[in-house]
């Protein structure tokens, strides 16, 4: 450390000892380095790594024959229609225009008590089983492995014959941030199906006469 | 009486713990250190509750800005001696009537994201500073009639076909432009994409169900 010992004066007599010195390194010059390359580290490093959240689109077949599309049960059926402004609609069953009347529209946003009270209410047996599930496992009354763990939700899912399908629509207002939110309210509720797909004319015309 | 003086000197702070501490901090920091590359577009990620960690390497990431630009990226793979990327702009010199230079080749392989007309690739490769390469980055032509974005993600699934595909939106995009890149993907039977997110917790626990309506 660099050190001033000012001269101390007016000393008379006696004999001039040495003086006893440790061994002192000068460290200033090595802690600025060290500070300097500290900082530069500290900003260069991406400390927290990217998440990413995987969906899987059905393939998409150029023949579009209608026999073959899936048949779902439309009581099961839960449409989200996404649109500007973090407005999100739905509606239950298949809107069709030549089976009138189309089913009402009702909006909603993405609180807590918006879509995710929706989702929760519909999913609630394969919810409540999940949940139970995870409960168990963290309170440490079964020990399973992680994959044991994933492939037995995965299991709880695929057995699910109640819960809502849900089928994802957004318009050409929508966000690419709705469709990542709603994706993961999916996740939050543990929707077992779901798939986004695009909107039809009919539910256009829809979102136009919804109530505001 | 004399008055004693007290040697005067400058206060003394031992540094050795402070020294130690950096050594420390420093030592982990090294050892930890993934250096953030260059970002071609500044890209706010919207949140989801994803745990999944983005893969490291075998990745191809298309971004996709705020005002609908499309940016392209992907790595060497996970032994840096396959050198993907200048097998990949080989390829796609190729198809599009380009020869580009041993150097350039080199020079493409170090490099991140970039985003512009197979054109100008030579032009962004030989530019001399970044603002030069900057002007450049006008986004991957993805229009039907000369889709380079599809030959980038076909080429590159050619020259290495292990790499995952990544969605990497700003949470601002219209779902448009990110949709017209999904369709893309789907075209070329990606069907499974990683959507980039940041992380935030949010759960919902048994007790918060909403009570029973029958």
């Amino acid at each position: 450390m660099a050190e001033l010992i000012v001269e101390e004066k007016g000393k008379k007599g006696g004999k001039r000892r040495p003086k006893k010195h440790g061994t002192h390194i000068d460290m200033t010059p090595m802690v600025d380095l060290m500070c300097l390359l500290i900082t530069f580290f500290m900003l260069t490093t991406a400390f927290n790594k990217p998440k990413v959240m995987v969906i899987t689109m059905p393939e998409k077949d150029n023949k579009e024959d209608p026999k073959d599309a899936p048949k779902i049960s439309a009581e099961r059926t839960l449409n989200i229609l996404l649109t500007a402004k973090d407005e999100v609609f739905y509606y239950m069953g298949i809107a069709d225009p030549k089976k009138p009347p189309l089913p009402t529209i009702v909006k909603t946003d993405f609180s807590k008590d918006g879509i995710r009270k929706i989702l929760l209410i519909k999913n609630r047996d394969l919810f409540t089983k999940i949940a139970e599930y995870r409960d168990k496992r963290i309170t440490g009354k079964i020990v399973v492995a992680d994959t044991t763990f994933d492939n037995e939700i995965k299991r709880l899912k695929k057995e699910d014959k109640h819960g809502p399908i849900v089928l994802i629509k957004a318009d050409s207002k929508a966000k690419y941030k709705d469709i990542v939110n709603i994706i993961d309210e999916m996740a939050i509720c543990n929707v077992a199906s779901y798939a986004i797909v695009d909107m039809s004319p009919v539910e256009l015309e829809m979102l136009k006469t919804a109530p505001k | 009486m004399p008055k004693i003086k007290p040697p005067v000197r400058t206060p003394h702070i031992d540094m050795t713990p402070m020294v130690d501490l950096f050594s420390v901090l420093l030592i982990f920091l090294l050892l930890t250190a993934s250096f953030r590359p260059a970002e071609v577009t500044p890209i706010e990620t919207p949140s989801s509750v994803s745990e999944k960690q983005a893969p490291d390497n075998d990745i191809m990431t298309i971004m996709i800005s705020k005002d609908s630009l499309v940016f392209f990226n992907i790595d060497n793979g996970k032994d840096t001696s396959t050198h993907f990327r200048s097998k990949l702009l080989e390829k796609m010199g190729e198809q599009y009537k380009i020869t580009f230079t041993p150097g350039e080749l080199k020079r493409f392989g170090t490099m991140a994201a970039f985003g512009m007309p197979i054109k100008d690739m030579k032009a962004w490769l030989n530019a001399k500073d970044t603002k030069e390469r900057d002007a450049l980055q006008i986004g991957v032509p993805t229009d039907s009639l000369d889709n380079q974005l599809a030959w980038w993600v076909r080429l590159a699934r050619l020259t290495n076909p292990g790499a995952e595909v990544a969605l990497k939106g700003d949470a601002e995009t219209p779902y448009v432009a990110v949709k017209k890149v999904m369709d893309l993907l789907q075209e070329n039977k990606v069907n499974k994409f990683n959507l980039v997110t940041n992380l935030t917790k949010e759960e919902v626990l048994l007790k918060d169900l909403p009570p029973e309506t029958k």
